[in-house]
């Protein structure tokens, strides 16, 4: 049996980010202690299509209440790819986000700016036999956060998949291609600056709805099997 | 190495994760994927409660933390994508919320996984929270254990002072208390997986 691929350091940020405050008391300063893959690693939640309701992929119909969310409707997709580029299949991806005002559901948001009666922000869909997921939602807001004076989160999806195994397990967020906050933002720019735009999904023409909904194109890429085998 | 695709970078869960990832469990209108109710009622094996909280640097308990544990059944075997397809069946897979509980606790109610593949019973731990960048994995390893502990592997890797801060402590019969530490002289061990 084969482990899976490692993380890559080069794209990913680090556990201790002087700008981004939190980090400070939360990240730990030890060294991580590596260690193989075995089936508690490379096995995993294997929550496939049976495991997502009728309209939990449509954000703008699964908060309704008494009408239509406000904001702009907007199509996410993308195809979730191992690092070799084989599709992952029949996996699950989660997705939450604030309104178009920049405001979340949950109790402790206490920025002020609307709630709106029918609109949520959480879904979830299950990859097809190419990897490919889709969504349909409201454009979320910019809002502020208090990470710094004036801070502000760029307009972003926060997404979290499961991969094939324990070990490709991601959780991230995907951000809109143009937004002037995300050099500013200090979330996005914990990660090394040539990987940033793997976080910004590509305005897609080809795949928007005429008369309905813009799309937006985020690939998705997780650590896999490894060719190679496993290390000792 | 160099035909490979870059890996989409991990960013942080945020502290507004509950309404999407576990709903349920902070009473919101939306279902969720699972609990900290592992074990089914018909589940054979030892039924344990594993709980805890998880401190920063400053020694303060966190409250937008979010846990997920991954776990062999009684025999030590993994779930495999058949089990899944029952929704009655036992997945092995927990997911718990600090902010639904007064203490900021995390609460498992399971079964004591057999050993596997040389290894002492364990939990397979994923952290992740407001202020991490990339979430961390961990092992709860148990108390009284000492012997499989003694010979496990992975524990071998881990310097011996360090040992301590994998293994849940015996409160009563069937309660296990685990508290993470982020930062300071008894940081927990997190792994490179």
């Amino acid at each position: 049996m084969s482990g899976f691929s490692r993380l890559q350091r080069d794209v990913q940020p680090g556990l201790i980010d002087p700008g981004y405050k939190s980090t400070s008391l939360r990240g730990p300063k030890s060294p991580l202690i590596r260690i193989p893959h075995r089936l508690g690693e490379t096995g995993g939640p294997r929550f496939g299509a049976g495991w997502v309701g009728a309209q939990d992929a449509d954000l703008t119909r699964n908060g309704r209440c008494n009408g239509e969310p406000l904001g702009e409707r907007i199509i996410v997709t993308g195809r979730v790819l191992d690092e070799y580029g084989r599709p992952v299949r029949d996996r699950m991806v989660e997705v939450w986000q604030a309104n178009a005002a920049g405001r979340y559901v949950h109790k402790s948001d206490q920025h002020d700016a609307p709630l709106d009666p029918n609109f949520r922000g959480s879904g979830r869909c299950v990859t097809d036999g190419e990897g490919r997921y889709r969504f349909l939602t409201i454009k979320p807001g910019a809002y502020p956060w208090r990470n710094h004076p004036n801070a502000w989160r760029p307009n972003h999806i926060h997404f979290s998949l499961f991969g094939q195994g324990f070990a490709s397990r991601l959780v991230t967020q995907m951000y809109f291609p143009g937004d002037p906050l995300l050099q500013l933002d200090p979330i996005h720019n914990s990660v090394p600056v040539d990987a940033r735009e793997l976080l910004i999904a590509r305005f897609d023409i080809e795949a928007t709805e005429p008369e309905w909904a813009l799309a937006y194109q985020f690939d998705i890429v997780l650590r896999g099997p490894d060719a190679t085998p496993m290390e000792a | 190495m160099s035909n490979r695709l870059r890996q989409t970078p991990s960013q942080t869960l945020g502290p507004f994760f509950a309404y999407g990832l576990t709903a349920r469990q902070y009473g919101y209108d939306f279902d969720q994927l699972a609990d900290g109710r592992i074990a089914r009622d018909d589940t054979p094996g030892l039924r344990v409660r594993v709980a805890g909280q998880i401190f920063d640097g400053a020694g303060s308990p966190i409250e937008d933390a979010m846990v997920e544990v991954w776990q062999a059944d009684a025999d030590g075997h993994y779930p495999d994508a058949a089990a899944f397809d029952d929704h009655n069946a036992f997945h092995g897979f927990g997911r718990c919320g600090t902010g639904a509980d007064p203490a900021c606790r995390f609460v498992f109610d399971t079964i004591k996984p057999g050993g596997h593949d040389g290894q002492a019973p364990h939990l397979n731990v994923i952290l992740t929270m407001r202020g991490l960048l990339l979430h961390l994995f961990t092992r709860i390893y148990f108390a009284d254990e000492a012997a499989a502990n003694e010979a496990d592997p992975v524990l071998a890797l881990v310097p011996q002072a360090r040992r301590d801060t994998l293994i849940a402590r015996l409160v009563e019969p069937g309660l296990y208390r685990f508290d993470i530490r982020m930062q300071g002289d008894d940081e927990t061990v997190f792994f490179d997986v």
